[in-house]
């Protein structure tokens, strides 16, 4: 952590970023509404809210980086100890996914990453996620790689999909 | 009801649906332009009043009435939230408009804020929806280059600004003063009411906060009539002079084992058993259905023997369900076992309860272990009877929560119990043929085995022999149920 009497640097928040979160204030009558906003353009640039980044924000939008912190926390989306990885695969296990084997998909994947939900696969390709109702039940079971939906979901689409995803070059994060 | 035409999914078909051009060529925006010009704001409250609008974002509240709460003499701002932060599983009706008709949405933004004099309104969107956020933040382009956003909305004195704000994964944020939080960017923690968000909502200031179903449907109130709504749906009881009628259209979102999982806009108080057998075209792979979870997970469920319920704001509740909730169906057939929908709706509670409260917090993973025990094989009979007696508990019907999550939990435990107690008590017997019997004396604390007997308790008089775990043996072996 950046030390009380120094200025709080600018290791994380470049001029660009700072930009784009600047062209959210007019939305919010005051700078803290923007945080939001603000932390997904963090973890979109870094693929996770480090710890200085925090401090940056916090000074940068006038509050305490303990009320950043404390909204980063809160959210499952946010990661905070290590970068995503580059795709990352939500597997929606909730009930209507699950009847239709959602549980099973998760397992699956599970074993061909060898990664737990949460965690990111060692060449910093995957980050395995279970995710609660993604919200396409009509397509369930429903996967999320990144912002693009995939569903029906079988076992075998499931590894065709991952095989895809090995072999295409970087994905475009678009929102 | 055969030639039940929709409104609210009609350009779901038309291509390139959620473009300016092809909403306009529909009618689009008309009705914004009659209303501008010809009718005040009250004309369009007193039609919403008129046409009997009721939430469709679960609690079904009456929505002129929610805005004739905000307060006169206030100097303002005033604000709206546009409530789409869809999380309840089961429930996708929201997304498919958005994706599908964005611009109907944000005509229905529109004069629902001329009706209450709000000049910034929010739609609270979750994140998992990027589709739909890109063609919202598109039609919001398309409607400030047409001059149905911004100043002076068609030619008019009534000025408008609509921002979109992203949720990041958190059912809690669906509840009303969590949402404001999230947009103030603090901790979504709900807070308690009164004061309620038309007195003291988004920063402060008088907000008001509906669905975007709701506010979709003031569109179509207003171009067809309050007659034309309220000839849709099912009248008020004669017998129940307190309740208010379930008038118009609504989205179900149909999916589970159904042979064609959807939306469908279908009036409201259409029977469980036409949706699924007419719109959803049956039970897949010829089963029969075993329970239908009625509006989103935390209504709770129907057994088969209840899918003559019709689905509107009374049918549920007779049914012994939280309500209509958000028209999400679930259809479980035959061979799922009810302990798996427990185990799975359990989980999620548990996962987004928010631990502001301590009965949603403790209670909620609390049943979640029983329940995962049950499943597990380790469920004894008397584990129903404490399920009950927590989801009786806790949420904000008995009053020890900030807000209805804990209910939520609650509901899908307490119907799942109430309705399948035979085949939860024989699931019981089969996995756990040596233990479900055995219950615990009354306030004995069960340790998980290895802890250190130190704590203190009501340990029972006679210690069993020591190497076994000693809570567990100290139990009645054959105590009866």
């Amino acid at each position: 952590m950046i030390s009380e009497n120094s200025a709080v640097g600018r290791q994380f928040l470049d001029d660009e970023l700072r930009r784009a979160i600047e062209s959210y204030f007019p939305r919010y009558p005051h700078r803290q509404a923007a945080l939001l906003p603000a932390l997904h353009l963090v973890h979109q640039r870094f693929g996770f809210i480090p710890r200085e980044a925090i401090v940056e924000l916090a000074d940068f939008l006038g509050i305490h980086p303990a009320e950043v912190a404390d909204v980063v926390s809160f959210y499952s989306f946010f990661k905070q100890d290590r970068p995503v990885g580059k795709y990352r695969i939500w597997v929606c296990r909730s009930l209507s996914c699950a009847c239709r084997g959602g549980e099973g998909l998760l397992e699956l994947l599970t074993q061909k990453l060898g990664v737990a939900p949460g965690q990111t696969t060692v060449d910093g390709l995957f980050t395995l996620e279970a995710a609660e109702c993604l919200g396409a039940c009509d397509c369930a079971p429903a996967v999320m790689v990144n912002d693009k939906l995939y569903g029906p979901m079988t076992p075998e689409k499931a590894e065709q999909l991952l095989e895809e995803l090995r072999a295409a070059p970087a994905p475009e994060v678009t929102s | 009801m055969t030639d039940f035409e929709p409104v609210l999914l009609a350009n779901k078909t038309k291509d390139r649906s959620w473009t300016l051009t092809v909403y306009e060529s529909g009618g689009g925006y008309q009705t914004l332009r009659q209303v501008l010009r010809h009718k005040s704001p009250q004309d369009v409250t007193k039609a919403v009043e008129a046409s009997g609008l009721r939430g469709r974002g679960g609690a079904g509240y009456p929505t002129a009435l929610k805005w004739s709460f905000l307060p006169m003499d206030h100097p303002g701002p005033f604000y709206m939230c546009a409530n789409a932060d869809e999380s309840e599983p089961g429930t996708f009706c929201n997304r498919v408009q958005l994706e599908c008709d964005p611009h109907q949405v944000l005509e229905g933004i529109i004069l629902s804020c001329y009706a209450t004099r709000i000049r910034r309104a929010y739609i609270f969107l979750r994140y998992e929806y990027h589709l739909a956020y890109q063609r919202l933040e598109d039609a919001i382009k398309e409607a400030y280059a047409a001059g149905y956003l911004g100043s002076n909305i068609a030619g008019s004195d009534f000025s408008l600004d609509i921002f979109v704000h992203r949720g990041a994964g958190a059912y809690i944020c669906g509840e009303e003063t969590g949402l404001l939080a999230s947009i103030e960017g603090k901790r979504p923690y709900p807070r308690s009411k009164p004061p309620f968000p038309t007195s003291r909502g988004l920063f402060g200031k008088p907000t008001v906060i509906n669905n975007v179903e709701t506010l979709a449907c003031v569109v179509h109130i207003l171009q067809r009539g309050e007659e034309w709504f309220r000839s849709i749906g099912t009248p008020p009881p004669p017998e129940d002079p307190k309740e208010l009628g379930s008038f118009g259209p609504k989205i179900f979102s149909l999916s589970g084992h159904v042979n064609r999982p959807g939306v469908y806009e279908l009036p409201l108080g259409i029977p469980c058993r036409d949706l699924i057998e007419r719109h959803g075209g049956g039970v897949w792979k010829g089963r029969r259905a075993k329970a239908v979870v009625v509006g989103g997970i935390s209504t709770g469920i129907l057994s088969c023997h209840e899918l003559d319920t019709p689905l509107d704001f009374v049918g549920p509740v007779r049914a012994g369900c939280l309500g209509l909730g958000t028209g999400g169906v679930i259809v479980l057939d035959e061979t799922f076992p009810i302990v798996e929908l427990m185990y799975n709706g359990c989980r999620f509670f548990a996962h987004e309860s928010c631990g502001q409260c301590t009965p949603c917090r403790e209670g909620v993973p609390y049943a979640f272990q029983i329940v995962e025990a049950i499943r597990g094989g380790r469920g004894r009979l008397v584990d129903l009877d404490t399920l009950l007696e927590i989801s009786q508990n806790i949420g904000i019907t008995p009053g020890t929560t900030i807000c209805g999550l804990a209910d939520g939990a609650a509901w899908i435990v307490k119907t799942c119990v109430n309705k399948f107690r035979e085949e939860l008590e024989d699931y019981i017997r089969r996995t756990n043929p040596t233990g479900y019997k055995r219950r615990l004396p009354l306030g004995t604390i069960m340790l998980p085995p290895g802890v250190p007997a130190g704590i203190k308790t009501r340990f029972p008089k006679t210690l069993p022999p020591q190497g076994t775990s000693a809570l567990s043996r100290s139990s009645q072996e054959t105590g009866g149920n």
